[in-house]
């Protein structure tokens, strides 16, 4: 797997970027970078606006104020992004042919798509499930194969949408033991997720969202032990922001 | 047809003039079939996936012309190719072509209203997957038809039976001349309007056999897919 | 994926390739007719038509419609011969240029058919008018065709001997139901009814139920059949040659006998008269 393309894509940087769905805001004036460097986790009460962020950062939402950049650039084409959504689509065809298709997309020559699709379906360990028809797999093993498809698109940047929100504490720690060598390898990697647990597992840095605005960033071991605001303090006792 | 004799007869006897009837017959009805879903399936899948001013228009407008009348589709192929006609020069009506044309244009609305709400309902589904892996126009239309093809055998074998059943269209256009232009359905309707009901019946009992067949084999060909891609 | 999409076109391509070349070797030798449907049902094409390809290797295409209808055809150039029965709309056909000259070929007659029990007591009768004006009298079932053919035109030629304006004088006895003789018999042997049919037709019917023939042999009910080349000047791909050679063997002896020869149940049809200048 290639490292380097960070310059392409990193650091993605909000400036007063709301985005609204006819008269819903769905984020409210968020400035926000992010930067090469260890996972940055999304936490934050359901509505928050989690999700939208990571599709904006995506490119799959457009700001209706306010400006993105990649790198500097506005929409460039040459990003290596990818995403793994909370419920991930998959096409009707084996494990194997899943991954083929994406590699496909980036042009991947057909004498090396064979390897790659080894080596990713291992990375993930569904090495043996390669024929299976991907629809047949299990919840976390489709996790785990949206995962390798994200992947094979060699992304510098992969956005996780709450990756283990379905999953059981056995599907929760493959997920996440691979997230750990994902950033270890160098692709920055920003996710989502309900488990606060997971996220001081998982974080370098932290960002706490409630009703569209970013209401707190640190490094996880500041944020955990002294939150600067209040909601803060009150997500991290438990209690429901409303 | 031979004189007095039941249809079983003649299939039991393999008579060949039903034989080349019933080969006719699916070779019409069946190069309909591939050329209205060589056209329709794209442009179903394309209407399905663009969005451009009037489109709501186009979708009525076709899903209205799935009930098109057979025998004005006749009518019209027919001035078309009649050598008064702006298309006389080819010289094709009364050929099993002309009712490969007719029966094409007859069927090319269902293939394409089926093809159109498949890509339609699955481009719901992998709407954010595929704009996330940056597929393009053509890509997105190769994907969503592939993975709706379960969904498009049932839509063709759909124009398959409009083709195979009618007779409105085929009879103008091609004539129902012994040997060249007659097909199951052109020789039910001779049959029975000279009177030979029972001939008439057994033939029709043939056609119903000959769709069921073609039916079961698809299905056969979808359950064998189906498992292998899940 | 991408491959079969491929190869499935390619296929498609072949087939219409395919498709194209046998109509275009179909086309070779061969041409159209516009007939009517009654010469067609009475099997008489099914026995000269193959003697004429062995002996000419010419394929003889018949379109058989009504006898309006296979003028039409030919008016709009859509045949090369055209081979009717009414020698009215043939010379009307003439003169509006689309033949270039009609020959006889032979005739066959109509008779009156009727239920074995005979309500309107016509049966046996030797004289058509006198039948038909009394089946009107008698307000008996009467099935017509009603579809511009040569039968029909027939029909009602002979109800204006009878000094009827069946379009004006016909009551709910009178039927038409704009079909062909067999759905005509059909109708006929379903509502006990009569009706005017030709022989050719009647012989090979298969579902007579109670019908038998009223009334036959009156010289008004006689048939006359013609035969056109289409007027190449008006259409220039009309295929000229061969269509003269077909009409060249229908006229010969030949061709003539072949005529006489075909019968049905022992009977013969069709009577040759190509050599009659009159006909």
């Amino acid at each position: 797997m290639s490292i380097c393309h960070s310059s392409a894509t990193l650091p993605i940087v909000f400036d007063e970027v709301s985005v609204t769905a006819g008269a819903v805001t769905l984020l409210d004036r968020v400035t926000l970078t992010v930067a090469p460097g260890e996972p940055t986790v999304l936490i934050g009460p359901n509505g928050a606006g989690k999700t939208t962020l990571l599709r904006t950062a995506m490119g799959l939402a457009r700001p209706s104020r306010g400006q993105i950049t990649w790198a500097g650039q506005l929409n460039p084409l040459s990003t290596r992004r990818a995403i793994v959504f909370q419920r991930p689509a998959m096409l009707r065809r084996s494990a194997g042919g899943n991954i083929r298709y994406a590699l496909r997309a980036v042009g991947i020559a057909r004498w090396r798509q064979r390897a790659v699709i080894d080596e990713l379906l291992a990375a993930v360990g569904l090495q043996h499930l390669r024929n299976r028809p991907a629809r047949r797999l299990s919840v976390g093993e489709q996790q785990r194969l949206a995962l390798a498809r994200a992947l094979a698109l060699d992304p510098a940047v992969l956005f996780l949408d709450e990756p283990t929100a379905s999953l059981d504490p056995t599907g929760t720690k493959a997920i996440e033991d691979i997230v750990r060598e994902i950033g270890a390898r160098g692709i920055k990697v920003v996710l989502s997720t309900h488990d606060l647990g997971e996220a001081k597992r998982l974080a370098g840095q932290i960002v706490l969202l409630h009703r569209g605005r970013v209401i707190e960033v640190g490094a996880v071991a500041a944020f955990f032990d002294a939150p600067q605001t209040a909601e803060a303090r009150r997500f991290i006792a438990g209690e429901l922001l409303v | 047809m031979p004189d007095d004799v039941t249809a079983l007869q003649l299939v039991l006897n393999a008579d060949p003039t039903l034989l080349a009837i019933v080969r006719l017959s699916l070779i019409v009805s069946l190069s309909a079939v591939c050329l209205a879903a060589l056209i329709a399936v794209p442009l179903g899948a394309l209407i399905a996936l663009t969005r451009f001013p009037g489109r709501e228009t186009a979708n009525v407008v076709l899903n209205a012309m799935m009930g098109l009348p057979p025998v004005v589709v006749g009518l019209a192929v027919y001035l078309l190719l009649s050598r008064s006609g702006p298309l006389g020069g080819w010289g094709l009506l009364f050929t099993p072509m002309a009712m490969i044309l007719a029966q094409t244009i007859l069927v090319m609305p269902i293939i394409g209203a089926l093809t159109r709400q498949t890509v339609e309902d699955l481009w719901t589904e992998y709407r954010d997957e595929l704009t996330s892996m940056n597929v393009g126009p053509l890509g997105r239309m190769a994907t969503l038809i592939w993975e709706g093809r379960f969904s498009l055998v049932t839509a063709l074998l759909a124009g398959f039976g409009r083709a195979a059943a009618e007779v409105g269209a085929v009879i103008i256009v091609g004539g129902n001349i012994e040997g060249f232009t007659r097909t199951m359905t052109t020789a039910i309707a001779l049959e029975t309007s000279k009177g030979d009901l029972p001939l008439a019946v057994g033939l029709g009992l043939v056609l119903i056999a000959i769709v069921i067949v073609v039916n079961a084999l698809a299905w056969t060909a979808r359950r064998a897919g189906e498992r292998l891609a899940g | 994926m991408r491959s079969t999409l491929l190869a499935r076109r390619s296929l498609l391509a072949l087939v219409a390739i395919a498709l194209l070349a046998h109509v275009a070797l179909a086309q070779e030798k061969s041409i159209v007719i516009a007939s009517t449907t009654s010469t067609q049902d009475s099997g008489l094409f099914g026995h000269i038509l193959p003697l004429f390809k062995a002996k000419t290797g010419i394929d003889v295409r018949v379109i058989a419609v009504g006898t309006g209808q296979a003028l039409d055809t030919a008016r709009r150039g859509d045949a090369d011969v055209v081979f009717v029965h009414a020698k009215s709309a043939e010379e009307k056909f003439l003169a509006e240029g689309f033949g270039v000259k009609r020959y006889p070929v032979m005739y066959n007659d109509f008779i009156l058919i009727g239920p074995k029990n005979d309500p309107a007591g016509i049966k046996g009768m030797k004289d058509i008018v006198t039948a038909l004006k009394t089946l009107k009298d008698k307000s008996a079932t009467f099935i017509s065709r009603g579809d511009k053919s040569g039968t029909h035109i027939a029909e009602i030629n002979l109800w204006k001997l009878a000094g009827v304006d069946i379009a004006a004088e016909k009551g709910p006895w009178y039927k038409e139901i704009g079909q062909g003789m067999g759905a005509a018999l059909n109708a006929a042997a379903a509502s006990d009814a009569y009706v005017l049919s030709d022989r050719g037709t009647w012989l090979s019917f298969k579902n007579k139920g109670d019908l038998i023939i009223a009334v036959e042999g009156d010289k008004r009910l006689f048939n006359q059949y013609g035969v056109m080349l289409v007027n190449p000047r008006k259409y220039p791909h009309v295929k000229k040659e061969l269509g003269q050679q077909f009409i060249d063997w229908l006229i010969s002896p030949e061709g003539q006998r072949e005529i006489a020869d075909y019968k049905i149940n022992g009977e013969q049809l069709f009577y040759p008269n190509a050599n009659d200048p009159a006909a």
